[in-house]
């Protein structure tokens, strides 16, 4: 399904991913953990198709199509679906209004027809009770306002609401509580189907407790330097990074 | 925080028109005799001598420069290069479908201007009987009230404004709007001046009165719109008197053609514990100029001030608001928006006096604008004058482009990058636009907006 091959990127002239290399499988969910400045984020960007990072090398295969050469809406149109570590505030811009239009867009580039009102907020409903959401935010200014908890909660919402085939989820569990990633952990494991996949990103191990990973990659100086299964993400949490960064060390020195 | 970028003179009007020449000293001489040959008015002494010292101030002000510091940004010489005079009524020129063109929808009373002057065939008005006036000012002045003597004019200054001045001295008809004490206005009352002008430089000069009594609660829509593509001015004047505990909301909606001069003054003065709200959207003219100002002449009384410009290819919008905190206690909040395209140009100005006696004032102003190129331009400053001291006064102004990050955010979730800031554009907008209290103007407004971004 995603084939990363190579893949260099920076930003203003910085190197940040040297030579990535990963590939996920449909119905697979891999988690990415590294230290921090290690890269993650800007794999997560690179792939919803953030124009400040400059791709310099490597390819990104999506589904049999190049997915660096699509502009970042076709590849949320494509199945892409980055949620944000830090999701926008948008005053003015209604969350329902935005979902529609997004779900719609989505919907139209895959030759569907377009949700009318009353199929929409069928829609609506019965996701928000997938994430535990209170409605009422939806009335609401996209993100403006909403706590921490909300926020994530709002994007794996959209993702429940826009069905990708490829789920990024950067750093979602952070500055979430214990019930709140529970809620949001939930949610990702409902919507996993064997014919889509996840990317989970993330510092600490506590989100893949409820989020299982088939395969755990740990990204260093932006590169993957070690892939195992979920049991590595235990020997991470018991161990710390240090271990890893050392060993790292002493390869580039041999 | 005063936030003023670089200043651009505006380019004189497309077309240059030859048939005035000389100083701007004997055009303005010129000027006021042509206006002054058709006077109609004079029936009544008071306004007979208010008239005749007005135009003699106008000459003495002679025609704002930009080194005039009310008119700093903002170079309204294009106007004296037209063959000013006074527009004919020209009524037969407007039908009753363009008419309701510019209703919004709105079930409301209304009375049409064509050319500033009074169209009882295309107004709609309340029966005979009703417990308030509304009508022709020119009308009103034929059969005399103590009111009339006792308002109009008094409030809108023209000893230092050459446009309020020139309106004062020549103005042949508007609208006059009077409710007493405790009476009722079951539905808004739109005042709609057409423009209609079949010749360049043809110049009206409307002028509004409207008085609420004691208690009266009244929602007055006034909206300047233009039939013809022609260079002419409308030079507007509009006077609100709050009585004690009445509410205005007053809404002025300002889409005149894109080669019209507008330049317009709207002041309210405010007894004990009144509220008004103003609202000025401004779309259109080549060139507008906008005075919104009040006066709180007693304790108790509120007011708040939205504005919204919306500019784009040549347009210049400019917004001076005056809150006057004469006395104790009162509250004015502003809120103007300005969204610049292409190369527009806009100005505000925002003035707010706390005299020594206004204890207890609370002022608050904000001024955002959106900046959609990179050849437009904004000028805003803030002007706080404050003489008491325990008063809370803010004020900010930002100018700032479309957040990239935002952007990037409703791309990621597949919408296209046009209808993204379309999205963010209208969202802007519609923090200003949602504030209006009447229904069928806010809908209507918000469907205008979303039409002319369509192509941003």
């Amino acid at each position: 399904m995603l084939d990363i091959r190579n893949l260099c990127a920076g930003v203003d002239g910085t190197p940040i991913l040297k030579n990535l290399n990963l590939q996920v499988g449909p119905g697979e969910v891999h988690a990415i953990m590294g230290p921090n400045g290690s890269g993650k984020s800007t794999l997560a960007q690179v792939l919803a198709g953030k124009s400040e990072y400059e791709v310099t090398g490597g390819e990104v295969i999506f589904n049999g199509t190049d997915l660096l050469e699509m502009k970042p809406e076709d590849r949320a149109r494509a199945g892409v679906f980055l949620a944000f570590q830090y999701p926008v505030e948008i005053p003015g811009v209604n969350c329902t209004a935005f979902l529609k239009a997004a779900l719609n867009e989505c919907r139209k580039s895959r030759g569907e027809t377009e949700l009318d009102a009353v199929e929409f907020l069928q829609l609506v409903k019965k996701k928000t009770q997938l994430l535990e959401l209170d409605q009422a935010l939806l009335n609401r200014s996209l993100n403006e306002g909403f706590s921490g908890g909300e926020k994530k909660r709002n994007e794996i919402f959209q993702m429940a609401v826009l069905e990708p085939k490829l789920a990024i989820l950067d750093e979602t569990d952070s500055g979430l509580d214990i019930d709140a990633l529970r809620v949001v952990a939930s949610g990702v494991n409902k919507l996993r189907r064997p014919d889509n996949a996840t990317l989970v990103i993330t510092h600490y191990q506590r989100l893949l407790n409820y989020i299982v990973p088939d395969v755990v990659h740990v990204l260093v100086h932006g590169r993957i330097v070690k892939s195992g299964g979920k049991e590595l993400a235990m020997e991470l949490e018991e161990r710390g990074y240090d271990w890893i960064l050392e060993t790292v060390a002493a390869n580039g020195k041999a | 925080m005063i936030d003023t970028l670089k200043e651009r003179p505006i380019s004189p009007v497309s077309e240059r028109v030859t048939t005035t020449v000389g100083t701007d000293e004997e055009r303005v001489t010129a000027a006021l005799a042509t206006f002054g040959k058709t006077d109609a008015l004079s029936a009544s002494a008071w306004l007979r001598a208010i008239r005749e010292s007005a135009r003699k101030k106008a000459g003495e002000l002679g025609f704002p420069t930009t080194n005039d510091e009310e008119w700093r940004f903002t170079n309204v010489s294009p106007v004296l290069q037209l063959p000013l005079h006074p527009a004919a009524p020209d009524r037969e020129r407007v039908t009753r479908k363009d008419v309701e063109r510019f209703g919004f929808g709105l079930d409301s009373y209304r009375l049409v201007f064509v050319n500033g002057h009074f169209s009882q065939d295309l107004s709609l008005l309340p029966a005979a009987g009703t417990d308030f006036q509304m009508g022709s000012l020119a009308a009103q002045l034929k059969s005399g009230s103590a009111e009339l003597e006792k308002h109009l004019t008094r409030h809108a200054h023209y000893d230092d404004n050459f446009f309020a001045a020139l309106n004062t001295a020549f103005f042949q008809d508007g609208a006059y709007v009077f409710v007493a004490a405790d009476k009722t206005v079951p539905k808004p009352v739109h005042l709609l001046f057409i423009g209609a002008g079949s010749e360049t430089g043809a110049t009206v000069f409307p002028r509004s009165l409207i008085i609420a009594q004691r208690g009266v609660h009244v929602k007055i829509v006034e909206s300047h719109v233009s039939l013809s593509d022609l260079p002419v001015v409308s030079a507007a004047v509009t006077e609100l008197v709050l009585g004690a505990e009445a509410e205005i909301e007053h809404c002025k909606v300002q889409q005149e053609s894109e080669r019209a001069f507008h330049i317009a003054t709207v002041q309210a003065v405010q007894e004990k514990d009144s509220r008004w709200t103003s609202h000025s959207i401004a779309t259109g003219a080549r060139l507008a100029r906008n005075n919104v100002q009040t006066l709180f002449g007693a304790s108790g009384a509120s007011a708040v001030l939205n504005g919204l410009y919306l500019g784009h290819a040549d347009q210049l919008i400019d917004h001076h608001t005056v809150v006057d905190h004469a006395q104790p206690r009162c509250e004015s909040h502003e809120f103007y928006h300005g969204i610049l395209a292409d190369r527009a140009h806009g100005v505000f100005n925002g003035k707010i006096f706390v005299r020594q006696d206004a204890q207890k004032t609370n002022a608050k102003q904000t001024n955002r604008n959106l900046l959609l190129s990179d050849n437009a331009v904004m000028d805003t400053k803030p002007q706080l004058e404050i003489y008491a001291d325990d008063v809370k006064c803010t004020h900010g102004a930002a100018i700032g482009q479309l957040s990239d990050e935002a952007i990037f955010y409703l791309r990621a979730r597949g919408i296209g990058v046009d209808l993204a800031r379309r999205m963010l554009i209208q969202a802007f907008a519609s923090d200003v636009i949602e504030r209006i209290g009447i229904e069928p103007v806010r809908v209507e407004l918000a469907k205008m907006l979303g039409e002319r971004f369509q192509s941003t």
